[in-house]
């Protein structure tokens, strides 16, 4: 089938000492992962749609055979609007303002390192990659702690800045600013990735670009409408899919601080709701569904990242 | 004029870049310093910003580490057990995985690199439920081995796909070089790449150890027994609201779990970004 007419002569083959390999060898290097992958990830991810067919609660647990309810536990779910529907649009919302807010953060920051010389770049740098490098637990509790209604520096500092007591204002309790405390977490700790990307991929626009647009009269504006935008616009795609994918399985951050102080039942986000459904409340088959719609929707979500990535990849 | 404002601008500029390094390194600087306060200098309205020779004291690290609710020896013990066995097998299984798919070609080669990419997104947060039933029917709940299982299936994709990227930076023909002067295959492949990959695979081994030592949501579901306890859940039982909290400590917890995680961090971070940018500039 090949077209030997086209190729280059085949060089002599005593010359590269080249035993034939047996083509199960790939297989083999590939059987370990195949194993690990097949039994803790295949395998739970058919148990979890097999226990959300089932009616699967504590009794069951104790040994008591799962019954199959077919769709009962999705019918659950999708018909309970205080519950599910609630919880997936305060996570969507949630989502959306974190994304929005680091890009744009981010770009800002970036450009600002562009701007700025090179000892202040620096100090922005190690700014930047200490709050990166924190683990987001820790990151949690600090910023409980800088946000703590009795002794917190928020509040000590709010008072003697605006004069009134702050002392005692609890952050935590009303969900609206325990959700402006989730994103300063969020934001804090996303943005440097986001920065630095942009960084680098702005650094990569050929000065002379830059340098004729200005000629030209373009305002610092335009030329970042006009030209570096459109540079780092993939880059910038590929940033949003990966701060939607991560924004949404949001766990820690909130679990936490929900420990901290607030209500669990006005600030859950998806994957805090499957725990507290399953693991809290027994509910594992109705958690198991939660889970198989996560599942599905970070796929969607996920699909144009996975595309973009194997075109890029030339596979 | 256009001097003055160009420095005009310049300052400005200067002041933001100082106000965006204050902001990020705040936090840090307050864990670290409230856990080096005393009790009456973290509570009040006198805060103290600074922990200066006279009210430095240890004390928190004290409460921290012997803390009679949640022992601290056990859950380093297994953190570290669990960190490390993950790190190794992720390590040694994902390298061989790597090599297989990029120096053969095969049927379902593509397929297989498809499914490690697709398999880095499904949520974790999703399948607790089920792999909390399957870890407890192995009899391997509170088990190093049960979590590192978990850890494992969890970090080997990513340990496979950017490993792949490195193997793929070194050159075949430079192992070709060395089988035309006589090396076997594998005396190529040991001799000339591998060296080239220690850099590769310290890297991804770092970001693996990162992501066990950190991780929370699976250690809370099967580590539930006080002793069988990672540091994240340690450090979890000190903010949990049944009484007034002891800040004091929880920062002094929270230092000692965020520096192995932010020293390593700050080992390997320049790899992180460069995947991402190169090549995804177009003219």
């Amino acid at each position: 089938m090949s077209s030997t007419l086209l190729d280059a002569p085949a060089p002599p083959r005593q010359e590269i000492r080249r035993k034939r390999r047996p083509p199960y060898l790939p297989w083999l290097l590939l059987s370990a992962t195949m194993v690990i992958l097949g039994v803790l990830t295949g395998f739970p991810l058919v148990r979890l749609v097999v226990m959300s067919f089932q009616e699967y609660e504590r009794a069951q647990l104790m040994g008591l055979p799962a019954e199959w309810v077919g769709f009962d536990n999705y019918a659950a779910i999708l018909t309970d609007v205080d519950g599910f529907w609630t919880v997936l649009a305060r996570s969507f919302v949630l989502m959306v303002v974190l994304v929005v807010v680091t890009i744009v953060l981010g770009m800002l920051v970036a450009l600002l390192m562009m701007r700025v010389g090179k000892a202040m770049r620096l100090l922005v740098s190690v700014g930047l990659l200490l709050a990166w490098a924190m683990p987001s637990l820790a990151a949690t509790t600090v910023w409980g702690w800088l946000f703590d209604t009795q002794y917190g520096v928020v509040n000590n500092l709010l008072t003697s800045i605006t004069g009134d007591r702050w002392f005692g204002y609890s952050w935590l309790l009303n969900p609206l600013s325990f959700f402006v405390i989730v994103t300063c977490i969020v934001v804090w700790g996303a943005v440097p990735f986001v920065a630095f990307t942009l960084y680098a991929g702005l650094t990569q626009i050929p000065e002379e670009v830059i340098e004729a647009a200005q000629l030209d009269g373009a305002s610092a504006f335009q030329r970042f409408r006009l030209i570096q935008l459109p540079y780092v616009r993939s880059i910038v795609t590929v940033l949003v899919v990966l701060s939607m994918i991560w924004d949404l399985k949001l766990f820690t951050q909130v679990f936490v601080l929900q420990d901290i102080g607030g209500d669990r039942e006005l600030t859950s986000t998806i994957g805090v709701y499957i725990y507290q459904t399953g693991m809290a409340q027994g509910h594992y088959g109705v958690a198991s569904a939660i889970g198989v719609i996560f599942v599905i929707v970070m796929l969607a979500i996920a699909y144009p990242y996975v595309r973009r990535t194997l075109r890029e990849e030339e596979l | 004029m256009i001097n003055i404002r160009k420095r005009l601008a310049d300052t400005g500029f200067g002041a933001l870049a100082l106000m965006v390094f204050v902001l990020s390194a705040f936090p840090v600087y307050w864990m670290v310093s409230t856990s080096f306060l005393p009790n009456n200098r973290i509570r009040g309205e006198n805060l103290a910003f600074f922990p200066t020779p006279d009210v430095f004291t240890l004390d928190n690290y004290r409460a921290a580490i012997f803390s009679p609710r949640a022992p601290f020896a056990p859950a380093v013990l297994n953190s570290i057990g669990v960190t490390f066995l993950t790190l190794v097998i992720a390590l040694v299984v994902g390298f061989v995985a790597s090599l297989a798919l990029t120096r053969f070609q095969f049927k379902g080669r593509r397929t297989f690199i498809v499914l490690i990419l697709v398999v880095q997104m499904i949520p974790g947060e999703a399948m607790i439920i089920s792999m909390f039933r399957i870890i407890d029917g192995w009899q391997l709940l509170n088990t190093i081995i049960g979590l590192t299982f978990v850890y494992t299936a969890g970090v080997l994709p990513f340990t496979i796909w950017t490993l792949r990227g490195f193997v793929n930076g070194v050159p075949k023909e430079l192992e070709e070089a060395a089988m035309i002067d006589g090396c076997s295959r594998a005396g190529a492949f040991w001799r000339v790449t591998f060296p080239l990959l220690a850099p590769g695979l310290v890297a991804t081994g770092v970001f693996a150890f990162i992501q066990a030592w950190n991780e929370f949501v699976t250690a809370l579901v099967i580590m539930q027994r006080p002793e069988a306890m990672t540091l994240p859940l340690w450090l979890r039982t000190f903010v949990q609201a049944t009484q007034a909290t002891n800040w004091g400590a929880v920062m002094a917890a929270s230092v000692l779990i965020a520096i192995p995680a932010v020293i390593f961090f700050l080992i390997v971070q320049g790899r992180m970004t460069g995947g991402l940018v190169s090549g995804a500039v177009k003219g």
